[in-house]
């Protein structure tokens, strides 16, 4: 066994921690959340020049690697600075989608303007009414037309194109809708981690032939090695913003005085801290395995990338609480950044599915 | 040993009931019962509505317009008036200054300032933490140094609650060299004073609840020093055991989790199944509410302690720490019962007066706000940490 990143992964991660340091400090995230698109097209610019949404394709689709260790180093340190850009609905789900092989009509052409940051994707799966149960969807396409409604879709106002499941003639199916096609209704809004969603419906939207990337068989593989990884990517992201958030806590306990000491010297909190840190070693562990098993088949994938949500979902919680707690006051003021860390521990756990849904896909997955 | 309410008790309950019915308005119980603040003046006419029947204020004497309720008619009066979704009265003057007056303030600062309180011409807010002083507020370092017929007040206040509603401010002050607790008087601040600049602090879930204010050589008459000069700290304290008082939220915990039984049965899990029918879901639903049962109780034998004559001490830390746990955790609850609109931060949708249609069913997207708003409640009032230590001394002798 040998748990060194290699030297690839290692200038990866030095690269995107450099980025995040450099050119995402507290205020410029605050601007980008309160703007109008919640994302900086700069920024969006600056990441796919250093390569990122190629460092989590396949090098058979032209990408620089797509491996798990690819989507866990470039998501934690993305995580440490609570990066809002569209990046887990354009480069692990829609161009992760793009790149999958049995993709056809205009979908493989698309996939250079979104490595080069020329076009944002979103993956419109989920919907109203169904939760976190994304396996039975309503959307209906038949006859080159597509019929529907998706809930809570990431970055679904901010997209260039959608990529939109459904079932049709085919069975599953997954379909290229472009922003403001005739029929598609999009209402976008903020998510309490500073990020975007939206509520869309479509309402006889026509898709041709070119628009069709997949169906049957091909796309329930596509699609669930998509949410694989999507949920994947958070988990790996939650856990750099659990050690950010330690990392800050930690901090405060050292420099934060009363009674006349740094309140680190009080050993309620001291073990209090010591717990967190212990449970972030474990976090680290399981998306480490789940890392190094999204390559497995979709069995064993699944069931690990479900025991990894479902760990983070509580570890996030305990590490935002605790570090809430600890800073006190501050902590629950919108001008300090454990507030928006705490903010996307917490809501990490509705995305993909939350803690309790995870356990319960595992013990299907484990008696399967 | 009888746990059940007396008749009278009941005949009260029902008063109560009937009073709420009639006098509440709709639209301000509405806007209660879906978690949102009401308006300064939604608020203030319900204190003059409940001010009619002397039902405004209970730690006040009749003689000043005290309800003169007992303890447990305390607790019934509060649970009724959660459960119709009356606003929640300003503590600052009616629980806080109005108690710190009646025992320790002059004839004349009695005579002026509870009258105005309870008619809700001044609404107070209350000056105590700062940045370097919030566990250990003996620390604070706002001085008020004496000038022939006033003080001279210099420094900052932080976590101001509704400040930027206050008309005056009551602070504590350092005047002092003396040991820190022999050193800080309390003073009662006129917020139109020059020098004084109250900003706001946005807070976690992008509400503004809270203020910082800065003091800067603002002129304050010494008749408003209150009680003595460096004695501050004894009518700080008697403060504080009032602030604890209702800090069960026994009322507002039970409302919490009728709605959340409520989310629960009409939640479709996407599968043909309901929330309710989810068993780790529902154990936690039990838990909580087996917690807020034993509360309930656990509250009551305070409450009736101090209606036999006893003072609630430190029992007031005890039912801080399990009151808050219960309420986090109905919180967190809530804000898991509605899945993924839970993400939906549209605080637009929900300011008086929009015609936009919330996102997912109705109000769910405000139960992340509540439960990341609600992390203030084991922080505030004295962090539970804080009542551990008090504990620690109190009743383990340690």
């Amino acid at each position: 066994m040998d748990f060194n990143l290699s030297e690839d992964h290692s200038l990866l991660k030095d690269m995107v921690a450099r980025f995040v340091r450099e050119k995402y400090g507290f205020e410029t995230r605050d601007k980008i959340i309160k703007s109008d698109t919640g994302y900086s097209p700069e920024i969006w610019a600056e990441l796919c020049e250093l390569g990122l949404v190629a460092a989590v394709l396949p090098e058979s689709a032209g990408g620089l690697g797509g491996t798990g260790l690819d989507i866990m180093v470039v998501m934690e340190e993305l995580g440490r600075g609570i990066v809002v850009e569209p990046y887990i609905a354009t480069a692990v789900l829609g161009a992760g989608l793009l790149a999958e092989e049995a993709v056809g009509g205009r979908g493989p052409g698309m996939l250079d303007d979104v490595v080069a940051g020329g076009k944002l994707l979103a993956l419109a799966h989920g919907e109203p009414g169904k939760r976190y149960n994304v396996g039975n969807i309503d959307t209906r396409f038949d006859g080159g037309s597509l019929t529907g409604a998706k809930s809570v879709v990431l970055n679904g106002a901010e997209a260039d194109t959608l990529i939109v499941s459904a079932n049709g003639p085919d069975g599953l199916t997954l379909v290229l809708v472009d922003k403001g096609a005739d029929g598609l209704s999009v209402r976008g809004f903020k998510t309490h981690d500073g990020g975007r969603a939206a509520e869309i419906s479509f309402d006889g939207v026509k898709v041709s032939a070119d628009d069709v990337l997949m169906s049957g068989a091909d796309a329930e593989a596509a699609l669930g090695r998509a949410l694989a990884r999507g949920t994947f990517a958070v988990c790996a992201e939650s856990l750099g913003v659990m050690e950010a958030a330690r990392d800050a806590t930690l901090e405060y306990l050292r420099t934060r005085t009363q009674f006349g000491v740094p309140i680190g010297k009080f050993q309620a909190l001291q073990h209090r801290l010591v717990d967190v840190c212990l449970e972030i070693e474990q976090a680290r562990s399981i998306v480490l395995l789940a890392a190094t098993n999204l390559e497995k088949d979709a069995a064993e994938r699944d069931r690990t990338v479900s025991a990894a949500k479902s760990l983070i979902g509580r570890t996030g919680r305990l590490t935002a609480e605790e570090a809430v707690q600890m800073h006190g006051g501050i902590g629950v003021t919108w001008e300090f950044s454990v507030a928006h860390m705490a903010k996307r521990l917490i809501m990490i756990d509705h995305h993909f599915g939350d803690t309790d849904y995870h356990l319960k896909r595992f013990q299907t997955l484990s008696a399967a | 040993m009888q746990l059940d309410y007396t008749a009278e008790d009941e005949a009260f309950r029902a008063e109560v009931r009937d009073f709420l019915a009639a006098r509440l308005p709709a639209d301000v119980s509405a806007r209660v019962k879906s978690g949102q603040m009401p308006s300064k003046e939604q608020i203030l006419n319900w204190q003059r509505t409940l001010n009619e029947k002397n039902w405004a204020v209970h730690t006040w004497p009749p003689e000043w317009g005290g309800s003169g309720f007992t303890p447990i008619q305390k607790h019934i009066f509060e649970e009724e008036c959660v459960a119709a979704g009356a606003p929640e009265l300003p503590p600052f003057g009616l629980n806080m200054l109005g108690p710190v007056l009646l025992k320790f303030g002059s004839p004349e600062q009695k005579a002026h300032y509870l009258p105005r309180i309870l008619d809700g011409t001044d609404w107070w807010c209350q000056g105590y933490s700062e940045p370097g002083a919030g566990s250990d507020l003996a620390s604070l370092k706002t001085k008020a140094v004496r000038d022939g017929d006033h003080y001279i007040v210099n420094g900052q206040k932080t976590w101001t609650t509704l400040g930027q509603y206050a008309e005056w401010i009551f602070c504590l002050v350092r005047t002092g060299a003396g040991k820190p607790q022999e050193s800080i008087s309390f003073l009662l601040v006129d917020l139109n004073t020059p020098g004084i600049e109250m900003r706001p602090i946005i807070t976690i879930e992008g509400g503004h609840e809270v203020n910082e204010v800065f003091f800067d050589n603002v002129k304050v008459p010494v008749e408003n020093l209150v009680g003595e000069e460096n004695k501050g700290w004894t009518y700080a304290k008697y403060l504080l055991t009032h602030e604890r008082t209702g800090i069960a939220g026994v009322a507002a915990s039970k409302q919490l989790l009728k709605k959340l039984k409520e989310l629960a049965t009409e939640t479709d899990m996407g599968d043909g199944t309901r929330l309710k029918d989810d068993p780790a879901f529902a154990e936690r639903i039990a838990k909580v509410e087996i917690d807020l049962m034993a509360m309930e109780l656990t509250n009551l034998r305070v409450v009736s302690k101090a209606q036999a004559g006893g003072a609630p001490g430190v029992e007031s830390s005890m039912i801080k720490i399990k009151g808050t746990q219960i309420r986090q955790e109905l919180t967190d609850l809530l804000r898991r019962a509605v899945g993924p609109y839970a993400l939906a931060y549209t605080p637009e949708v929900y300011e008086e007066g929009s015609n936009e249609a919330p996102i997912g069913p109705e109000h769910a997207a405000l139960f992340a706000g509540k439960y990341f708003n609600y992390r203030k409640i084991s922080i505030y009032g004295g962090s539970n940490e804080i009542q551990r230590n008090i504990i620690t001394k109190m009743v383990l002798g340690l």
